[in-house]
């Protein structure tokens, strides 16, 4: 007679140490052995698109904040590029500049979180809290300027709430030649990582096509090999003017697409991210970042869809006008609620440590998740 | 112990007390500056400040956490099976703690010098197995059932490394008895197992890169016993949120963690008793100098502490730095890796010993 | 590369009837609008065809176009009568880096739309926020739940269109404001 078996299930959050948030995943076990998992969200739904239609244009950037709390410059520039698309507007030479290195800070600090969390699902503490460390460096420095920690409110249509802080250009400076060190000690402690590589490589493969038709964008469409970086492929503010590469998953450990290549992808990306500032951080120059700030903001009637590389992926904003001051609709497009997406198809066949790992390496947030 | 404190004081009850109690204080003790230590450690490898505030150098911080422990309110869950889950703590901490019986801190400090104290020190400690066993099952939680079938797992397999060059040492050593043991490798550090032990001869510079290989074996595998990083899966933190303790809180909690750092100690004194000659100055004593021979016994407990912990810094050490192994790489290390390097082992050691 | 306009083009020769209209007015994009039901074969067609190549969907957003006629309900509440609810599509072509943008509308009382989970994986949880918040039904998703507000949430109650009134109990909860 065979023995009869059975799955189990076990629900993973939403208190959990490491679904980064409230995740609650549904894991059909059996043994050790994932059979299914099945992510159910909207235990951190803030109804930002309700929000949003009862909110001026300018009122709903703080609300935007609070999506993907962790890179909030990001989407910032993503609603402001959205609303003065719709607009018309140019803005001065000085607020371009402004913005792109601060969303590229943003973007440093922001895989400062995601490799540490990612590394210290894995079990490397120290790792996450040298990259905690650094990432705090970043937000001081956004602090001094704008006056807070995570939720800026920096970016206005039109313009920036504040010109930067006496102090911004030295310290950025100081900020870009000491991180180096960071990347490399990162990439000497955990990286190359003998138990970190056996944790991560050729677990959780993601291969191009799946990655393209599953709408998997940022670090988690490169991972997979493909060249595709919205700064360079479809250009937005004044990327074009900055020279640097788009770090890809070559599968350098094992296959191309696993969750070692995303890691990689993310601390490759902090260097190149480091070069644009670096080229930026020269060239800003004199003008008045408040000049092109709109009285009032009430777009024609019309439609528009902008998006912008956040450090998770293309975050698009679907903006609906009316010809009120208020949106008529505002759709978010965010990339962790696309990315989580591949979750199951990625777990099946793992072990429910290589959940975290996989998890660990998409890099969500739930709060832009679930909006 | 008992004749050594009943010549010092003169007293049937005193010094009965005293070694009756030596061990508890002992493991109360290891855990009380294991978690400052770890704290501190772990702060200082991260670039943090560590506990700063209760009393100087927060010096205090495990005190308060104790007390803190001790006024929890026991809360349990609803469907657990009372009587397992009310014993498991004991039986895990009963584990750990009796090990410290046989652990010959110097020549007079010793609970109970019995023969077989390596034998008995391997039996007691996998005791821990069934109390785990019984915490995953009892709490009635799918973590908990998880975390403890990995640990049961892990256990009974690292054991079978750690037994495996434990048997080779007593091949070449020729005793059970830790204080012997210990004995053997008396004077200098090159008397010292690792260093081939204190016979001079060919078969001593043979022994030493066997001795270093089957010292690595047993750390590792004392390692994972203990359930540390990289190999503590059965309560990893980021995958099942304790492992076999997720349900309890409060003072049963507290047993869990102290029997842990109890047999932190424990398994780096052995380590340390078995290669680093346990209890032994390295340089000779001051008190053999100096002519004072009441003082030797005090310096040997000074070089035991000082070698256990030093083992449990470096096991701090590793967990600070390292990520987690998965259940199946963790399987493959021990049975693909140190279990057949410890059998090679084991028989070269015999042979050299032979000649 | 295409514009907007060379790809209406193509898809009105090649699929004819089920391509409504071109709206070129708006300020940044032209729209095509579809027929609601033939949405999937659009769709495919997009995707396969070798001169389109739309292998990614950037954004699938559910609208209250709240085009209908306001009416107040026997509480007193304004409730949306008649009008439509569309669907909009973003595509994008990471081969050729053309975009373009789809809307279907399908009428409010009864808004039903093709699924295309079958051509974009990544419309499947789209869909069920679209489901979700405006309560667009998608014909043939595998798995057509609620995703971001509770599972038992009320029937018919869909908190993105524009008369939603918020309710003062949740399974049978007084929900504090």
């Amino acid at each position: 007679m065979a023995l009869k078996t059975e799955t189990m299930v076990l629900n993973m959050g939403p208190q959990h140490p490491s679904t980064h948030g409230v995740l609650r995943l549904e894991l059909e076990i059996e043994g050790e052995l994932i059979v299914n998992v099945k992510p159910h969200l909207g235990y951190l739904h803030r109804c930002f698109e309700k929000h949003a239609e009862a909110m001026q244009y300018n009122q709903v950037i703080p609300y935007t904040d609070r999506m993907d709390y962790l890179a909030s410059m990001g989407n910032n520039f993503g609603y402001v590029l959205a609303v003065e698309k719709l607009l018309g507007i140019q803005v001065p030479e000085r607020v371009e500049y402004i913005r792109v290195i601060m969303a590229e800070l943003q973007r440093i600090a922001s895989h400062c979180v995601a490799l540490g969390t990612n590394g210290a699902d894995i079990g490397a503490l120290t790792p996450f809290l040298y990259l905690f460390r650094d990432r705090e460096y970043i937000l001081s420095i956004i602090e001094e300027t704008c006056g807070a920690r995570m939720l800026y409110n920096y970016m206005w249509v039109g313009g920036l709430s504040h010109d930067i802080h006496p102090n911004f250009v030295r310290r950025t400076k100081e900020f870009t030649s000491y991180f180096k060190n960071t990347i490399v000690e990162l990439d000497n402690l955990l990286t190359y990582n003998k138990i970190f590589i056996e944790r991560t490589a050729n677990i959780g493969v993601l291969p191009a096509e799946t990655a393209i038709n599953y709408g998997a964008t940022g670090p988690m469409l490169r991972g997979s090999g493909i060249k595709f970086d919205l700064r360079k492929d479809d250009t937005y503010s004044i990327y074009n003017r900055f020279d640097f590469d788009i770090p890809v998953g070559q599968g350098l450990q094992g296959t191309v697409g696993d969750s070692w290549d995303r890691y990689y992808v993310r601390v490759r990306e902090m260097e190149q991210s480091l070069r644009i500032i670096e080229q930026a951080i020269d060239q800003i120059p004199e003008g008045d970042v408040h000049s092109a700030i709109p009285k009032r903001i009430k777009p024609p009637k019309g439609t528009v869809y902008s998006r912008v590389e956040n450090p998770r992926g293309e975050l698009g904003y679907f903006i609906i006008s009316d010809g009120n001051t208020n949106p008529f609709r505002v759709k978010v497009r965010a990339p962790s609620f696309v990315n989580l997406e591949i979750l199951g198809e990625l777990c099946k066949g793992h072990l429910i440590a290589d959940v975290i790992a996989i998890l660990g390496s998409i890099d969500i947030v739930l709060g832009e998740v679930d909006r | 112990m008992y004749q050594y404190f009943y010549d010092l004081t003169g007293s049937v009850i005193i010094s009965t007390l005293i070694t009756a109690v030596f061990p508890l204080v002992n493991v109360l003790l290891v855990a009380l500056i294991g978690v400052y230590l770890e704290r501190k450690v772990s702060a200082w490898m991260q670039d943090r400040v560590g506990p700063n505030r209760t009393g100087p150098f927060g010096l205090f911080q495990t005190i308060a956490d104790f007390l803190k422990m001790l006024q929890k309110e026991d809360a349990t869950a609803t469907d657990i099976d009372k009587k397992l889950y009310n014993i498991a703590p004991v039986l895990v901490f009963a584990g750990s703690f009796a090990v410290y019986a046989v652990i010959p801190f110097s020549s007079k400090l010793i609970g109970s010098e019995i023969e077989v104290g390596l034998f008995y020190a391997l039996a007691v400690s996998s005791f821990v197995v069934a109390g785990i066993l019984m915490a995953g099952w009892s709490s009635n939680n799918k973590y908990s059932l998880l975390g403890a079938m990995r640990s049961a797992a892990q256990i009974v397999s690292y054991e079978i490394p750690t037994a495996l060059v434990v048997l080779a040492m007593v091949m070449f050593l020729g005793t059970l008895s830790l204080s012997k043991i210990s004995e053997m490798q008396t004077a200098y550090f090159w008397n010292w197992n690792i260093l081939g032990g204190a016979e001079f001869g060919l078969s001593k510079f043979l022994l030493i890169p066997f001795m270093l290989v089957g010292f690595i074996i047993i750390f590792i595998s004392t390692l994972a016993e203990v359930n540390r990083t990289p190999f503590d899966i059965p309560e990893a933190e980021s995958e099942l949120v304790a492992g076999y303790f997720t349900e309890y809180c409060g003072m049963k909690w507290a047993m869990f963690m102290l029997s842990e750092y109890g047999n932190m100690f424990a398994v780096s004194a052995i380590v340390s008793i078995l290669f680093f000659g346990g209890y032994q100055s390295p340089f000779g004593y001051l008190g053999n100098t100096l002519g004072i021979n009441w003082l030797i016994p005090y310096e040997q407990a000074f070089w035991f502490i000082l070698k256990g912990w030093f083992f449990i810094f470096v096991q701090m050490w590793l967990r600070w730095t390292l990520p987690r192994l998965r259940v199946d790489q963790l399987m493959t290390v021990c049975w693909k890796y140190l279990i057949p390097y410890a059998f090679v082992n084991l028989i070269i050691i015999g042979i050299i010993t032979l000649l | 590369m295409k514009t907007a306009e060379e790809i209406f083009e193509i898809l009105k020769n090649e699929l004819g009837e089920i391509i409504l209209s071109i709206d070129k007015d708006t300020p940044t994009e032209p729209i095509i609008s579809v027929e609601p039901l033939k949405i999937h074969i659009v769709s495919k067609f997009l995707r396969d065809n070798s001169e389109l190549q739309f292998d990614s969907l950037m954004c699938l957003s559910g609208v209250d176009d709240a085009n209908g006629k306001k009416v107040k309900d026997n509480e007193g509440y304004d409730v949306i009568e008649g009008g439509t609810l569309s669907v909009y599509y973003h595509l994008y072509s990471t081969v050729l880096k053309h975009k373009i943008t789809l809307k279907v509308s399908a009428p409010r009382e009864d808004a039903k739309v093709e699924s295309v989970e079958n051509v974009w994986k990544c419309a499947d949880w789209h869909e069920r926020e679209a489901y979700d918040m405006i309560g667009i039904k998608f014909l043939n998703h595998p798995d057509l739940r609620r995703i971001l507000m509770p599972y038992d949430w009320e029937e018919n109650s869909h908190p993105l269109r524009k008369d939603f009134k918020v309710p003062e109990f949740y399974q049978g909860m007084k929900i504090p404001y």
